[in-house]
């Protein structure tokens, strides 16, 4: 999580208005507003994760990213940050969209379901990957659309979203993604990390 | 009713223009403060109360003898705690709690106002309340906070007065009266208007009091304040001190007991003129109409921090209205947070013990009372 939360605040420039969408309990818009930038607001369908933020003094709005990002001014934020939530909206595709209107970046985390131990699990277990960073089992999951590193960065590409940065984790080990290593990094890391623009 | 007590009164003695048109000066405003004001000022709390409230927030009302209205967040080591904040409650305009309302007596004839007083709103309201905090000399409240109608001040005083509260808390609220809302107001008010005792407002003058018309405005409020399912788990279809049905129009059920119960206690504080003019108070609110229908602009030069607040089973002013306000304020960019918590008290759910809305309100208050003083350090 440090890890995530680190390499998040560093493609963050400091003194900036950012959003963080599915801010769960806060940890991350705390670590940031120590690091970065007081100016931090967060969106959480949880009200039970909601009522927590908000005893912590952090600002954040109970909602739901499908239907309440709208309510946001196009680019009223520098940074819009959705760490490892993508995979549980009805509707990514949507959700990508608000974000690039509401941010003037955004930054997407993504579990990679490419991952070589997600993948060996299906393949030899034959069962639904549970791992670490993907701890629910196929019945309980929140996780509605999993995809891997290769088919966010895919996506981005066919939609026209710039990448400027993508960024892979392996353990604590961080690395560039691009295109030539791309199928690589898809094997050996546990979370994408992207800096995009619309 | 209108017992004479020792109350925290000031005569306002600058003119204000009432929205009905009417100027008016050296008038009373009643309040009552909790707590102490620290050398730098910087812990006030002015807190509204809603339609039947008065200025006795905390501790004992020293006119009904029952706990403060809000006993369950303001007092020692309550959510808002007065060892740490000044809090300040005003009762107000168009009260009858020593404030300037009908039946506060018009020197010239020796009678009450009655329906000769002025039609006034929330905005009349808060601008007599702002000359308490001048008087008072308190140049930027630490928040201002209020349930229901309190709630309404709360956005009222914020678009009058952007720089004067560091921190809005609109709990329960609405941004503008539904006709709902208006329908069940005006109910109250024919209540009252029905009853022969009511002489046009000026039963004072003959001894009387409309105090059935008043009893069953209440009665038909108190519905609104709580929750279908509230009611049926406390109540259901149980009967009053009785085995069976007695084929009469007796109160057989305990929901009819408990309800003229509540009629005929409120009939003993609170004024039936003063009820017709607070609701109409209400009515008239619409924030966004005093900004060209767009709520937003209300917001737009403020700084202050806002955290709204609703309820799951409050249908009198249900989420989605409290969400109205949070939209308004974020298409300006203003900083607010939003939760509407769960509980099937309804309405009332900000008066009573509701431990999720306590402790929330009580964590978000002193951590931003914390992050807001360390930062100006």
């Amino acid at each position: 999580m440090k890890e995530e939360f680190n390499i998040i605040s560093n493609l963050i420039e400091e003194n900036t208005r950012v959003l963080d969408v599915g801010c769960g309990n806060g940890d991350l818009m705390k670590f940031l507003q120590e690091n970065k930038t007081k100016d931090i607001r967060g969106l959480e369908i949880s009200k039970e994760k909601v009522q927590n933020c908000l005893s912590k003094g952090l600002t954040v709005i109970e909602g739901n990213a499908e239907s309440d990002l709208k309510q946001f001014p196009k680019s009223s934020f520098d940074y819009v940050i959705l760490s490892q939530t993508l995979q549980a909206f009805l509707n990514p595709e949507l959700v990508i969209n608000e974000l690039l209107k509401v941010g003037k970046k955004v930054i997407v985390t993504i579990p990679n379901f490419g991952y070589w131990r997600v993948r060996l699990q299906l393949l030899f277990k034959g069962t639904m990957p549970v791992t670490e960073n993907l701890p629910h089992e196929w019945y309980n999951t929140p996780n509605l659309h999993m995809c891997t590193i290769k088919d966010f960065y895919n996506f981005c590409s066919t939609k026209n979203i710039k990448i400027y940065k993508s960024i892979a984790l392996k353990k604590s080990r961080i690395s560039e993604i691009n295109k030539s290593n791309l199928n690589y990094k898809n094997l050996d890391s546990h979370l994408g990390i992207f800096l995009i623009e619309s | 009713m209108n017992k004479i007590i020792d109350t925290k009164k000031i005569i306002i003695s600058n003119p204000l223009k009432l929205d009905c048109g009417k100027e008016i000066n050296n008038f009373p405003i009643a309040y009552e403060t909790y707590g102490e004001l620290n050398s730098e000022k910087s812990n006030a709390i002015l807190v509204f109360h809603a339609l039947t409230g008065d200025q006795y927030v905390s501790g004992k009302n020293p006119i009904t003898n029952k706990d403060g209205w809000w006993s369950y967040v303001v007092g020692e080591n309550k959510p808002i705690d007065t060892n740490k904040f000044f809090v300040i409650c005003a009762n107000v305009m168009g009260g009858c709690m020593g404030s300037y309302g009908p039946s506060t007596i018009n020197e010239s004839t020796g009678k009450q106002i009655g329906t000769d007083f002025p039609i006034i709103t929330i905005n009349d309201m808060v601008n007599a309340q702002y000359e308490l905090i001048k008087y008072l000399e308190i140049e930027k409240l630490f928040a201002v906070v209020g349930g229901s109608m309190g709630g309404m001040q709360v956005l009222q005083f914020v678009a009058n007065f952007p720089d004067k509260a560091k921190l809005a808390i609109p709990i329960a609220c609405t941004s503008s009266h539904s006709a709902q809302n208006i329908a069940f107001n005006e109910l109250g008010r024919q209540a009252i208007m029905a009853d022969s005792k009511w002489e046009n407002g000026f039963y004072s003058n003959y001894k009387l009091n409309p105090d059935k018309g008043l009893a069953v405005a209440r009665m038909a409020a108190h519905i609104t304040y709580l929750s279908e399912k509230g009611l049926q788990e406390k109540f259901g279809r149980k009967l009053q001190d009785r085995d069976s049905l007695r084929y009469g129009f007796e109160a057989d059920f305990q929901i009819e007991s408990y309800l003229r119960y509540q009629g005929s206690v409120f009939v003993d504080r609170f004024d039936a003129n003063s009820y017709l003019y607070i609701t109409r108070a209400m009515d008239y609110f619409d924030l966004s109409k005093q900004y060209k229908g767009n709520l937003s602009e209300a917001f737009k030069k403020t700084k202050t921090k806002f955290f709204v607040i609703s309820f799951t089973s409050d249908w009198l002013y249900p989420t989605s209205e409290n969400r109205e306000i949070v939209i308004a304020l974020n298409s300006v960019g203003a900083d607010v947070g939003f939760v509407e918590i769960e509980s099937d008290k309804g309405h009332d759910s900000f008066l009573l013990d509701v431990p999720s809305f306590l402790k929330t309100l009580g964590d978000y208050i002193n951590s931003t009372y914390k992050i807001i003083n360390e930062r100006r350090i």
